[in-house]
Formats: structure tokens, sequence, C-alpha cells
């Protein structure tokens, strides 16, 4: 996913969760962030700084990535992200949108399409702190 | 722990006045061909048009319309390129030419991130282009872009309209409109389609013709507009929306 809109979802949904919590202002979000979306930190926490609400303007951003972990639906093999083994538009094409690693991305044990990303896609908001 | 990409789906389509979701209880009726043929009616009638293929695992419309290489613009999330007069995106731009097995969840993750990610900006009409069956892009589409309006293709088959039929129940039962129903590929005179889709309380928008044309003019949008095929399905268009 694009860094601005991962930012922007982000700020988003932080101040949703705020609001419901009834947080008067965020101190600490804790982001997971998978391997897989091979996010520019420094473009993302730029981002962040641009849009962050009234309510997160002194929120503290950690930022946690999370290794990607492929398993195989056919003979059970695990694997990691062969991010090497990939040229620059395929490695490009996974960064918007990780499901196309199906698309680029077999079982180095018995070469099948069909596997889970067991995990390191997407990006998950695990904890927000603040004061009510 | 939260997926914050759910919460700027709607911001997303705010701009965008009506949705329409080309859909279809079975495969091979035509979705595709109506949704492209459909969104370029539209835009060429000066309306601002977007396409969004959302078949991800058989995507056609790129084919039908002849998109070539083009890649979206980044500019703080993605711009769907340009494409005869459309604002057009699909998956296409990140499979490319190779085969993308899918399996429930992955459907899922693709559709909240190209929801999440595409700037439509301002549109009069999304032209959403549905895989075959009520499975999970249609649940989704359900629940994430609540404002789409169902338009359900079928052909004069009794087999097709069987699925079509529970479509038609699903989304019913979810008091999702349904703006009409379209009875593609017709060959010979019956009034079997019509009855069933009046019997059901729905809008019968009519019949687009079997045409044996349709396969050499793939990729050529504007010959595509001026089939049997087009013309009629631009007669539906003005006289159904």
């Amino acid at each position: 996913m694009h860094e601005w809109a991962l930012a922007e979802a982000t700020i988003t949904s932080a101040s949703q969760i705020a609001e419901k919590e009834g947080l008067k202002e965020v101190t600490e979000v804790t982001l997971k962030i998978g391997e897989l979306q091979q996010i520019e930190l420094e473009i993302f926490e730029f981002a962040l700084s641009q849009i962050r609400s009234s309510r997160l303007r002194n929120a503290k951003f950690v930022i946690e990535t999370a290794k990607a972990e492929f398993g195989c639906r056919v003979c059970g093999c695990r694997w990691g992200f062969p991010k090497k083994e990939l040229d620059e538009e395929e490695r490009e094409s996974i960064h918007f949108v990780p499901e196309v690693a199906h698309a680029y991305i077999k079982c180095p044990k018995c070469g099948s399409p069909d596997f889970d990303i067991l995990q390191g896609r997407g990006v998950w908001i695990e904890s927000i702190r603040g004061v009510k | 722990m939260v997926d914050p990409r759910i919460s700027i789906i709607e911001d997303r389509l705010k701009r965008v006045r009506n949705i329409i979701a080309v859909s279809s209880g079975k495969g091979g009726v035509g979705k595709s061909i109506i949704a492209s043929t459909l969104a370029l009616i539209l835009a060429r009638k000066g309306y601002k048009v977007g396409l969004f293929d959302l078949d991800f695992t058989s995507p056609s419309t790129h084919i039908i319309l002849g998109v070539g290489r083009i890649y979206p613009e980044e500019s703080e999330g993605i711009i769907p390129p340009e494409v005869h007069g459309l604002r057009y995106m699909s998956i296409v731009y990140y499979s490319h030419e190779h085969a993308l097995p899918l399996r429930g969840a992955g459907i899922s993750n693709v559709l909240i991130e190209l929801l999440a990610v595409t700037k439509w900006n301002t549109l009069d009409f999304l032209i959403i282009d549905m895989p075959p069956g009520i499975s999970d892009t249609t649940l989704d589409i359900l629940r994430y872009v609540k404002r789409s309006g169902f338009l359900v293709v079928t052909t004069s088959s009794p087999l097709a309209f069987e699925s079509v039929r529970k479509l038609i129940e699903v989304l019913s039962e979810l008091k999702t409109p349904i703006i009409g129903v379209i009875e593609n590929m017709k060959m010979k005179e019956s009034q079997l389609i019509q009855q069933r889709t009046k019997e059901k309380g729905i809008k019968f928008w009519g019949d687009t013709p079997f045409d044996d044309h349709l396969e050499e003019i793939m990729g050529d949008a504007n010959r595509l507009l001026e089939t049997k095929f087009g013309k009629k399905l631009r007669e539906l268009v003005e006289k159904n929306l």
C-alpha cells in the first residue's frame, strides 16, 4: 500500500479509536507493518507528520515490522519473503498489493502457487495510549 | 488489533455520485463487456465515469478496452489513469500478464487494499465489473460499499437465470438496490426472463443481442460502441438510467 494512503488510513483509524475510547489526547500509537508492504519509513513518517489530526498532534508513533512468512497448502513448507529473487517491478507490485505475491512467488519445495501469507502483510494498530 | 484501511474506504468514495455493480450469479454471461460498454456509453454522454475491474482472478476489461501497458499515477494514493475517457482501475497494473490464484481471504485483502488506496476523485458513475457468484467479492462490496446499486446480467438460459435468482434473493434479503436485469446474448424471441424478472418485482431493462462480431473488435472501444450490441445497450441505458 502506498505510504501516504497508509498514513491517512492510520490517522483516520487512530482518531476513530481515540474518540471511541474517550481519549482527549493520544500520546502513543503502536503500529505493526508487514514486511511485504515494503514501506519506506522516512516517507511514511513524513506523511504521518503532515496529516495528523489535532487529537494526535503530540502522539509518538512506534512502528514495528512483522517478518513475512508463507505456508504452502500443498506440502506444508514454510518460508520467508524471497525479496532478492524478485525484480524491481515485481517487488513494487507486491508493495502496492501484497496478495500479488501469488503471481510472482511459488513454494520453494513443490512449486505450488497455493500458499497462505501467514504473516507479514498489512498494517495493524496494535495499541493506542492517551489521556482521558 | 484494528485494520486502518477500512476507515478510509468511505472517504475515498464520497465524491462518487452513483455506484453500479454489474453482477451475475453465473460466469460467462457477458458482465465484463456490459460493464465496459456501459462505462463507455456514459462517458460519451459527458459524465465523469470510473471503471473498476474487481474480477481479480480473471480480469478482462483491460482486454475489452485495449488498455495496453499503462500505470496509475502515485500522488498521496493511487490515481487511476484515463482510458478512452474513463478512469480505469484493475489488478492487472500489479499482476500484469501473470495468473493470480487467490483464496477468499486474499480476495478480500486485495479488495480492501484497492478500495482504500484508489483516489477516484469526483465521478458521476463508478461502474464495477464484479466476478460471478455470491462469494467473497460480492459480500465484501455489500459490506464496504453500501451505496452500490446492482445491475444484474443473465442470458436467456433458465440455467443462468437460476443462479441470477439466487443472487437477487441475497441482494433482496440485504435490502440492496437492484437497478435492473439485462438479458444478454439473446438469440431468439422469448418472454421468459422478462416475466421471471418482473415476478420478482425488479425492473427488466431489456435485452442485448448475441453479436458474433464482438470477438473481432476486442480491444477497440470505438468500434465496440458501433456494434449491434453496443447500440442496443445504449438504447437500454437511455431508457432505464
